[in-house]
């Protein structure tokens, strides 16, 4: 039997190049791209936000106005309503959400019969386009023909019509929190559901040995050991959250008046309807640095929960 | 002998259409862009004698209104070369015109005889001109518009209903006169049950995202006497924006949506508004004069049963102004195909075929003529809502100054958030301090 020689160097066979050099010959058009389409747009964000650039006055002298445009955004009293409502619908969609999903993913988790049918049908929510389910929601909501209303009727005897869950001050950011938890509770679901089936059968086990009550069990391992896993479903959430966009704009497109204008909506109308290129550039900046920091200090603390 | 046939009647037939049209320049294709609408329709019908006579086939842009505005300035922001011909908002020409986006036709005009006295002052002054009312045109009139009214002729002519009406307010059922007469009208039908179906007073503008509110609020506000400034082209707001006679015009605007909108109609322009009334659901809608050809038609509620009016006055007669003009766009590769269009266009047989085909010329070849106001039931209120119209902005920064109103509007109106002397005090205040950035103020 022959031994197999060991491979010739890329080098060797590549005349002149090391293997160093052909590394980076693989990944250079990799890094170009991501400097192009990830790094360059937020440098070039970085310089306007400081620039009185309109996008939609090309023959406009661009001008510097230093720090001018971050100094509006962080006094205008709108974009702190804005930031305000985005709040409310971060802390109630993750709140429903991770309830939600952690009790769907701890009843999926007994295995009783039918659950792998069940945890399908939980799954399409997510598996939609959110533009489809906007469509979907507005339909439902309509307070003439809307089943959404007629079910609210059948159940408290209130008149189907006489109230709307999109053009009612108060109930519209419900209505939205509603259709965003609909939507994603089986993503947090699918999350809870990977962390309890990794907590191994033999602590339970031990558990039941030393007498420990279902609830004892649930509060000392399944909580625990699912934590960090429930804290992941949160973060993903969160982040994607505090840029909701699509379901808004198709849902209620910020109204009525602006009582469900999320910052991202708002940075839309800056940036994209009153074309203040430059002021929109320092709004997300000052977006992009809030999650950023915001999301690094969580991710300190799910590690620390980790470590555990 | 079929050859030689052939080759002559080719030849006679060339030298018919050079002599035909010896001065229209040809492109193989043009593109021209516009909203996605009824009378887009009629041009494209229009459009097929265009290509007949010069050979340029034509192709169409049509946007839904929602998206048309951002649509097309974000074609024209980045230098897109989608479209050839553009019949943009009256409101984008000073921006267009500022930024080289619309191609000047004062030279053109001059060296082909288009005279803009030929067409209605007012859709000059709003479609063509910039800075407004100086004889610098960037577009030629297109599309005569304005805000008007139509309403249930079939349900206001009921004897008992009549009767009723008649007994409560002292006057016939029919089209109101001012706001406080629709306002009359239009909590008379609501609640009441028509046809087997509950019914409501009237459709109105109300959408938040791009000008809807705006369009139907100035309906109440024109009228009542709101004005932008106090002096024109000086940005003296404070008193004309913000006055008593404005604030009365919004709450009047407010009350009718309180009163008499279908429920869920909370966000709702143009399309909604047709649905409503289409649907059987209010007894008057208000929406641009454009959609009056087609409603007229419909099998359900056209015909005998829809009546038309123009927009009620109060203090004053006046009408919110729509409608666009066509441009050039600067960025063309097909400069005198598209420049042939507009020649093409200008001219008093087609402003008239555009016209019966359902697109409102102004062309006062068409305005003048004595049948015109008998040629469709909408035509004289046409006539009058023309001769009464007023424009938004028309500034460069006239998006900025249209999303200011839009959302003051829609916070006072449809989320109840403070009193319209607040809500216009915050639009003026706005409005300031854009035309400070601007350099104006």
């Amino acid at each position: 039997m022959l031994a197999r020689a060991t491979p010739v160097p890329m080098a060797a066979r590549v005349r002149g190049l090391s293997d160093r050099a052909i590394a980076w010959l693989f990944i250079t058009p990799t890094i170009a791209l991501l400097l192009a389409i990830n790094i360059f747009p937020l440098i070039w964000a970085v310089y306007l936000s400081f620039t009185n650039f309109r996008a939609n006055r090309p023959n406009a002298e661009v001008a510097s106005v230093g720090l001018r445009n971050y100094q509006r955004v962080l006094n205008d009293p709108d974009i702190w309503i804005a930031m305000q409502t985005t709040a409310h619908f971060v802390f109630w969609t993750i709140l429903l959400q991770t309830l939600i999903g952690f009790a769907l993913a701890y009843l999926i988790d007994r295995k009783f019969r039918g659950h792998a049918f069940w945890t399908t049908v939980i799954l399409i929510p997510m598996m939609l386009s959110p533009a489809v389910v906007g469509n979907f929601w507005r339909f439902l909501y309509q307070p003439q023909i809307g089943l959404f209303n007629y079910i609210v009727s059948f159940f408290s005897g209130i008149p189907p019509s006489s109230f709307e869950m999109l053009g009612s001050v108060t109930l519209a950011p419900w209505a939205i929190i509603i259709v965003d938890t609909w939507m994603w509770t089986p993503y947090v679901m699918l999350i809870c559901l990977a962390g309890l089936r990794s907590i191994p059968d033999y602590i339970y086990e031990a558990a039941e040995v030393d007498r420990a009550s279902g609830w004892r069990q649930f509060w000392s391992i399944t909580v625990p050991m699912a934590l960090p896993f429930i804290m992941l479903a949160v973060l993903f959430r969160g982040i994607e959250n505090f840029k909701m966009f699509d379901m808004v704009m198709l849902l209620t497109g910020g109204g009525p008046g602006s009582t469900t204008e999320v910052a991202s909506i708002t940075l839309k109308r800056e940036a994209f309807e009153s074309w203040l290129t430059g002021r929109s550039s320092a709004f997300a900046i000052i977006l992009f640095v809030a999650v950023f920091g915001l999301a690094n200090i969580y991710v300190k603390a799910l590690n620390k929960v980790k470590q555990r | 002998m079929r050859k030689m046939t052939k080759a002559l009647m080719g030849m006679s037939s060339a030298l018919v259409l050079s002599t035909a049209i010896p001065e229209l320049a040809r492109a193989d294709e043009l593109t021209l862009c516009w909203a996605a609408w009824d009378p887009a329709n009629a041009l494209v019908e229009l459009s097929k004698d265009f290509t007949a006579q010069t050979g340029t086939a034509m192709k169409f842009e049509f946007v839904p209104w929602p998206n048309f505005a951002d649509r097309i300035l974000n074609e024209l922001n980045s230098g897109g070369k989608l479209c050839d011909l553009l019949i943009g908002d009256s409101q984008w020409i000073g921006g267009s015109a500022e930024n080289d986006y619309y191609v000047k036709l004062n030279d053109f005009f001059d060296k082909e005889g288009i005279k803009m006295s030929d067409f209605a002052e007012a859709a000059v002054n709003a479609y063509a001109t910039w800075p407004k009312g100086t004889p610098n045109y960037w577009a030629l009139p297109a599309m005569g518009d304005a805000n008007g009214w139509f309403y249930r002729k079939d349900w206001f002519a009921k004897p008992e209903l009549q009767a009723e009406f008649k007994q409560k307010h002292g006057r016939d059922l029919g089209p109101p006169q001012t706001w406080d007469e629709l306002k009359q009208v239009a909590e008379f039908f609501t609640g009441r049950e028509i046809d087997g179906q509950k019914v409501y007073g009237a459709a109105i503008f109300t959408e938040r995202a791009s000008e809807g509110i705006t369009m139907g609020a100035t309906s109440a506000l024109y009228p009542f006497g709101f004005k932008y400034e106090q002096t024109s082209g000086k940005y003296d707001m404070e008193g004309a924006v913000n006055s008593a006679d404005a604030v009365a015009g919004l709450e009047a605007y407010k009350a009718l949506y309180k009163c008499c909108q279908p429920p869920g109609y909370t966000d709702s322009y143009m399309g909604e508004g047709l649905d409503a009334f289409k649907s059987g659901q209010v007894s008057m809608a208000m929406n641009w004069f454009a959609f009056f050809p087609g409603l007229y038609k419909d099998e359900k509620v056209g015909g005998d049963k829809i009546g038309f009016f123009v927009n009620p006055k109060q203090k004053v007669a006046a009408s919110t102004l729509g409608g666009q003009g066509i441009s050039v766009v600067a960025n063309t590769d097909n400069m005198d195909g598209a420049l042939a269009y507009i020649k093409w266009f200008a001219q008093p047989d087609v402003q008239k075929k555009w016209w019966a085909l359902g697109g409102y010329a102004v062309h006062n070849a068409v305005l003048n003529d004595p049948s015109f106001k008998d040629s469709q039931p909408f035509a004289a209120d046409f006539l009058v809502a023309m001769n009464q119209v007023q424009d938004f902005w028309q500034e460069p920064s006239y998006a900025i100054l249209l999303q200011a109103m839009q959302k003051r509007l829609h916070d006072y109106v449809v989320a109840d958030k403070g009193t319209a002397q607040e809500a216009l005090d915050a639009l003026a205040n706005d409005w300031k301090e854009i035309f400070e950035d601007e350099g104006k103020l």
